[in-house]
């Protein structure tokens, strides 16, 4: 399910389209075109027609595929390459505010839930013994990277959201002890790598996504040589 | 919803998935204090059963009832948590779960996990693993415990301190049991019906009757109903059962 947020990232140009085009804003495009996705695959997911990997390969370069055809036939004027890769300077006051409200959104809805989270992470029928509807959980988890994807669509591009939402993570797992560990020291190292990134990518004129998963990548890279050095000694 | 004195009870359950037929007209009731084995061969839809009975899965026809307020504790053949998320044993045991201090205490001395509680899952060995699910599920003191194949991944010593502890819990609590197993001659000494299953009940009550039954041949051979004819008929036999069982762990 790890490719779950890239499908969803994958969607977001298609809600960039659409906004652009109906005139609602490329926020509420994002949000409302990411969130049917998500609600789509979950369903399809459900009835178990297709495999999850198959599902996910299908929908995600479709939904990609539709949104550059709706942007390109609609001669819409964006920079395509920006929401792709990310770039900083396509960022705007109003899409600082639009950041900060998701950022505390989305640490609302993860504390909220977060044992819930936990539990149909580790295990669905575990959690179902439990009464909590994995469904449910899965919506959440949806509407929660709808919200990642919207807010950082812009700074680390779509194809590299990914990225984000795997490579901290992954080196925060080698040096935490618990899963509450794992998710303040994975946040940690995100902002961290974001502003190292940014800082690069002024220095050396990069795209500020690629920039910001070079830093990230190094990190993780670090963090194994430092457990192998820890190991050894 | 009517009340019911039973804990669970399904009557004409049936499943069908993708035409084909995985529960036929199942009925059973779940008492107070069971102890109840269910056995068949792969693909009887046992899983499956133990799905409906808990209400993780809506069946196609037939009506489940669970007692009102009853409190379950699953645990399932294995789960994939371990290299995805750091996570130590006292950690996962009372994730989500209501419980005071006294409790957890009492579950890690009952399950003899007190060694383990700091320790990552993702250390822990086979029958460790076995025995901390198991404590997960006792930590709220369940009215009825349900277990899918809890010994599958165990070796032999493991699987016959693995039983006797489900024997220990059974008989020291106020208890019932749901049990999916194919080590039948094993849990013959603590099980109290048997439900032989192959997609329909073909045979069900006490394992002695279980085991003459010709539908069970049929389904086992007669090596496997000797050998439960073996272990059922005399205490002494059980006797020494356990006292292998000492010798293995200690």
């Amino acid at each position: 399910m790890s490719y779950y947020g890239e499908s969803i990232a994958h969607s977001s140009l298609l809600g960039v389209g659409l906004g652009i085009l109906l005139g609602t804003g490329i926020n509420f495009g994002i949000i409302v075109v990411c969130l049917l996705f998500g609600i789509l695959f979950l369903w399809l997911q459900q009835s178990k027609i297709l495999s999850t990997d198959t599902l996910l390969g299908v929908l995600a370069h479709l939904a990609l595929s539709i949104g550059i055809i709706v942007i390109s036939l609609n001669r819409i004027k964006i920079d395509i390459h920006a929401f792709l890769f990310g770039d900083i300077l396509t960022v705007s006051s109003n899409d600082l505010w639009m950041m900060y409200l998701g950022v505390i959104l989305v640490i609302f809805l993860v504390s909220f839930n977060w044992s819930s989270l936990l539990l149909v992470t580790i295990d669905e029928d575990l959690a179902r013994a439990e009464g909590i509807n994995p469904i449910y959980i899965n919506l959440l988890l949806t509407t929660i990277l709808t919200i990642v994807v919207a807010v950082s669509l812009q700074i680390i591009g779509l194809l590299l959201i990914t990225a984000m939402l795997i490579i901290p993570a992954a080196t925060s797992r080698r040096l935490a002890n618990s899963p509450e560990q794992m998710a303040l020291i994975a946040t940690l190292i995100g902002i961290f790598s974001v502003i190292l990134g940014i800082f690069l990518s002024v220095e050396i004129d990069a795209p500020s996504g690629p920039s910001i998963v070079v830093v990230s990548a190094t990190l993780f890279f670090l963090s194994y040589l430092f457990n192998f050095l820890i190991k050894k000694n | 919803m009517k009340t019911i004195n039973a804990l669970i009870s399904a009557s004409n359950v049936s499943v069908f998935k993708h035409n084909k037929s995985i529960l036929k007209n199942i009925d059973i009731q779940i008492n107070k204090n069971d102890f109840i084995t269910i056995i068949g061969p792969n693909g009887a839809g046992k899983t499956m059963l133990l799905k409906c009975l808990m209400g993780f899965y809506k069946p196609n026809f037939g009506e489940i009832q669970k007692k009102d307020k009853l409190k379950i504790g699953y645990m399932p053949q294995s789960i994939n948590v371990i290299n995805t998320m750091p996570m130590t044993v006292k950690n996962f045991i009372t994730v989500r779960k209501k419980y005071d201090d006294i409790s957890f205490k009492q579950v890690v001395s009952e399950i003899d996990i007190r060694q383990l509680v700091d320790k990552q899952l993702s250390v822990l060995s086979g029958g460790e693993m076995q025995r901390v699910l198991l404590a997960r599920s006792l930590l709220n003191n369940p009215d009825l415990l349900v277990l899918d194949e809890p010994a599958q991944n165990l070796d032999i010593s493991g699987q016959l301190s693995f039983y006797k502890l489900i024997q220990e819990i059974y008989s020291k609590r106020d208890i019932s049991i749901l049990m999916v197993s194919h080590d039948l001659h094993l849990v013959m000494v603590s099980t109290k019906k048997v439900l032989c299953l192959s997609n329909h009940i073909c045979c069900s009550g006490k394992p002695q009757q279980v085991a003459q039954d010709p539908e069970f041949i049929s389904m086992f051979g007669k090596d496997m109903a000797n050998m439960m004819a073996v272990y059922q008929h005399t205490n002494h036999t059980s006797q020494i059962d356990n006292h292998l069982i000492d010798g293995e762990i200690k």
